[in-house]
């Protein structure tokens, strides 16, 4: 979209070139992703994995969805919230929406000042990052214990098609276990960060190879794709 | 790679501050969509578009996808397509289903 929008303002003789470098990107008999040092291009295709994973809980949740005979659930009662004595629909999901887009904010500039060398801030952004990611959890812990509470179940809930309870388990679930996963990996690289690794060319524990500040973007995009799996749960999920 | 990280340097704050205030607006404009309680083929559409432009926006700038090269590009942004087609092979299965079940099992 905004990709091929910033691509159409390149010069057409120039797109051909692109086109036969992309042709002999794939044909030559070498390197593939010559842009991309290994770690990016692992990264990027563990990430299109994930996105298979994401992509069949979605349709599986579409299939029961579309195959009950029972009213699905109204999400925007189920996540109601009463602030105030005024009754919000969906606020909770809003503001755990808002939290994530900021932490997806915050780890861009992280890896801007990363490239820039800016040690501390770097750091103190990444630490950052991980305490909205720490806020999302801890929103959806409540977001689960309030349903439990109110009776949903896996196999039933007081509202209507079984399956709901399945398929919100299910997804949330694996999005929050993956957003958890990603604050500790935050947690990892901001201690090496904080620590001059990057600068220093201190050797990793497990890897035995001196890490650079790519290393900073790398976990940045394991980051944005956490938000950009909420983006279509929230929109898929929530608000449909 | 020095090559590479140089080239990601040259993004400007500024662009992602952009992007990120322009993340904000969209999902306060798909909370809205919730709130003022739209409904049938607007509300789809209008659903469908905000998470399409926000996936897009996260994807070209804060991944920074519109940098690479069309080599990475093509290789990661092509198959999740075939997403696509297993959404119709189960859409079509889920409407089977649920002829089925409303007329064998009465509901419906």
């Amino acid at each position: 979209m905004t990709d091929t929008a910033l691509r159409s303002a390149i010069r057409p003789e120039a797109r051909a070139t692109q086109w036969r470098r992309l042709s002999s990107d794939w044909a030559a008999d070498r390197q593939t992703f010559p842009g991309a040092s290994w770690r990016k291009a692992m990264m990027w295709i563990f990430l299109l994995s994930d996105t298979f994973v994401f992509g069949c809980f979605l349709i599986g949740y579409m299939t029961v969805r579309m195959s009950t005979t029972v009213p699905w659930p109204n999400p925007s009662e189920v996540f109601a919230l009463e602030i105030g004595g005024t009754t919000l629909p969906l606020i909770l999901i809003a503001i755990m929406t808002f939290v994530l887009i900021s932490s997806s904010g915050t780890m861009a500039m992280a890896v801007a000042c990363g490239y820039r060398r800016r040690r501390r801030a770097t750091a103190l952004l990444m630490l950052l990052t991980a305490l909205l990611g720490t806020t999302f959890v801890g929103m959806q812990a409540f977001e689960w214990t309030k349903l439990i509470h109110e009776g949903v179940r896996p196999w039933e809930n007081p509202w209507g098609a079984e399956q709901f309870g399945a398929a919100f388990f299910m997804i949330t679930g694996f999005h929050g276990t993956h957003v958890t996963i990603g604050v500790l990996i935050l947690l990892v690289v901001a201690r090496k960060v904080w620590r001059g690794d990057y600068d220093t060319g201190r050797r990793g524990f497990f890897t035995s190879q001196p890490g650079r500040y790519e290393n900073v973007e790398i976990a940045g995009l394991y980051w944005h794709f956490v938000d950009l799996v909420w983006v279509f749960i929230f929109a898929l999920f929530y608000l449909w | 790679m020095a090559a590479s990280a140089s080239h990601s340097s040259g993004h400007s704050i500024r662009l992602y501050l952009v992007v990120w205030f322009w993340l904000f607006v969209l999902s306060a404009c798909s909370y809205l969509v919730d709130y003022f309680h739209l409904q049938g083929i607007l509300r789809w559409f209008l659903i469908l578009l905000f998470m399409v432009v926000k996936a897009g926006l996260i994807v070209a700038v804060f991944m920074h996808m519109a940098w690479e090269r069309l080599a990475l590009i093509y290789a990661i942004l092509v198959p999740p397509a075939a997403l696509l087609v297993f959404v119709a092979i189960m859409s079509a299965e889920a409407a089977y289903t649920l002829l089925t079940r409303s007329t064998l099992l009465g509901g419906g």
